[in-house]
């Protein structure tokens, strides 16, 4: 931290003259980026409809008020089918999931050449392509309905559910499997009781975090067809129902705050 | 010497995670249960499957010969509008995330204004971003007004929460020492809150850039602009070489990313 005489008296400065031009340096290109970015925004947006968005969003607010409470019985059959998805979908992620993030994993892979690239390149594509996205192909390939949104929940969540599973591979104690194999255990031998207790804590976290999340995205994969309550949604948007809308928003709401609050405690278990 | 190799067992069994063999069955009831009625609800319709699956050479072959060129024109502007989307959305989502991050810290705000912080923050996350395009869609029109500004709060939301978080979990004494030596609130947080978190939360942020570039190619389904919305014209137009070549870019370009904010948050920490 260096100190600067100025006109005869200490000052004490928290950066050197030379550090604070290179700070302002990467500020004034990160602003010009930001102003290029924005301008080309603003070129492109309606200014009159922004400016009467308030209307428009009273407007929307009067619709929606109060909830259609009688349409809540025929919620109960889509909230569960959304449940069902994000479950299923779960579990077949991650069961897809370990052995690529075994594979991935630099203590565990068979070949740091031509596997583990692979591997890397297979979560990379699983993680790039929103569960929604996936949805619209699968929807295409195999019909409307809960099965394309399962499927869809499960190429989402390898990617991810696979990334954290391979780093905590990699960040776990490696003095176990030695010690195993030093008593004269086969490589998977000393894998299975070497490494994998420790994993195991990580995998089942992941699996839950990764459960709460995949609850929100199978609330929207109705809307292109892939069943659950966003189907409802997509019915009740398209009918101009708004008061059953915001009675499906509020059902959201609640299922996303149980989820995580599931998620929540069993991750605190876990610990 | 013999006899007790006799009584001891040469083998040995890794013990039961769940020491209750009655819980063991009981767990493995409730999980075959759940999965019988999950799948039985799950209504496959093989018709329509192999029907899908008779029409899967025209989408694989379309797929596997990715296009970039005939649609090149569209392509390059989605991605132009969704980088504007995703940066402009990222720098003001952390300008915002800022003060609500702060409030939300229940070490450094009063109760009022912590609960009135934390609320927000969890209605902010609580729907999914397509949710909101759609909400901002129909207040702001259609384009990439809309998605940016669904972005915003997707942005405040993920940041807000993990910025309090880390503000709980500072270290306390710089900001007493602070407090000793007569330090305004606001300079406290200044010279002693922000040179704390903010390392974690920049490198959060970039961590957010690189959502935010994935999500602006979902929100453009529901009419919120970006790369997404080139994609959902090519899908109705059944053009899927040129589906599968947006995809490859997009998936190039958040390997990229990844590997860059890699780089930078190793610089940041």
């Amino acid at each position: 931290m260096p100190v600067l005489v100025q006109s005869g008296e200490r000052v004490w400065k928290r950066r050197t003259s030379r550090e604070e031009w290179v700070r302002y340096g990467v500020l004034l290109g990160v602003g010009v980026v930001l102003l290029a970015a924005w301008a080309s925004i603003s070129a492109v947006t309606s200014w009159e409809f922004v400016a009467d968005s308030p209307i428009q969003l009273r407007d929307l607010l009067d619709r929606m008020t109060p909830p259609d409470a009688a349409y809540a019985r025929e919620l109960a059959r889509p909230l569960l089918d959304t449940l069902h998805i994000a479950t299923l979908g779960t579990v077949l992620g991650v069961l897809l999931a370990l052995p690529i993030s075994f594979a991935a994993a630099l203590p565990t892979t068979p070949s740091r050449s031509f596997v583990r690239p692979l591997a890397l390149l297979l979560l990379v594509a699983s993680r790039s392509v929103n569960a929604i996205i996936w949805a619209l192909m699968l929807v295409v390939l195999l019909g409307p309905g809960m099965f394309s949104g399962i499927l869809a929940i499960a190429l989402r969540s390898v990617g991810f559910v696979g990334k954290l599973v391979y780093e905590a591979i990699e960040e776990a104690p490696l003095l176990p499997v030695s010690a195993i194999e030093t008593t004269g255990a086969g490589r998977m031998q000393a894998l299975a009781y070497g490494l994998l207790p420790n994993v195991l804590p990580a995998i089942a976290g992941v699996s839950v975090y990764r459960w709460e999340i995949n609850i929100r995205e199978a609330t929207i994969l109705g809307l292109v067809g892939a069943g659950g309550i966003g189907m409802a949604l997509q019915a009740s948007i398209d009918a101009l129902a708004w008061s059953r809308v915001s009675l499906i928003l509020l059902a959201i709401l609640g299922s996303v705050v149980v989820a995580e609050w599931v998620s929540a405690k069993v991750r605190g278990g876990l610990r | 010497m013999a006899s007790s190799a006799a009584l001891t067992p040469r083998t040995w069994r890794r013990p039961p995670r769940i020491p209750n063999p009655a819980h063991r069955v009981l767990l493995l009831v409730a999980i075959l249960g759940y999965a019988a009625v999950a799948l039985w609800t799950v209504r496959i319709d093989p018709a329509r499957m192999a029907e899908g699956l008779g029409r899967a050479g025209t989408f694989f072959g379309g797929v596997l010969r990715p296009d970039f060129t005939t649609r090149w024109v569209d392509i390059r502007a989605g991605f132009a509008e969704s980088l504007a989307m995703t940066v402009v959305s990222t720098a003001v989502g952390l300008l915002l995330a800022i003060p609500l991050g702060l409030g939300a810290a229940r070490n450094l705000a009063p109760p009022p204004i912590y609960a009135l912080c934390r609320g927000l923050l969890a209605v902010f996350r609580a729907f999914h971003e397509i949710l909101l395009a759609i909400l901002f869609v129909a207040m702001f029109g259609f384009g990439s007004f809309a998605g940016a500004a669904t972005l915003i709060v997707g942005t405040i939301g993920f940041l807000g929460k993990l910025m309090a978080e880390s503000v709980e979990e500072m270290d306390r004494r710089p900001v007493e020492a602070l407090t000793t030596a007569g330090a305004s609130w606001l300079s406290r947080v200044d010279y002693g809150v922000l040179p704390q978190v903010m390392p974690r939360v920049l490198g959060l942020a970039l961590y957010r850039l690189d959502i935010n570039f994935r999500e602006s190619a979902v929100i453009g389904l529901v009419g919120a602009g970006g790369i997404g919305a080139t994609l959902t014209t090519a899908f109705s137009r059944y053009e899927f070489e040129s589906v599968s070549a947006i995809l490859i870019l997009i998936i190039g370009m958040v390997f990229v990313a990844e590997v860059v904010a890699g780089r930078l948050r190793r610089r940041l920490l």
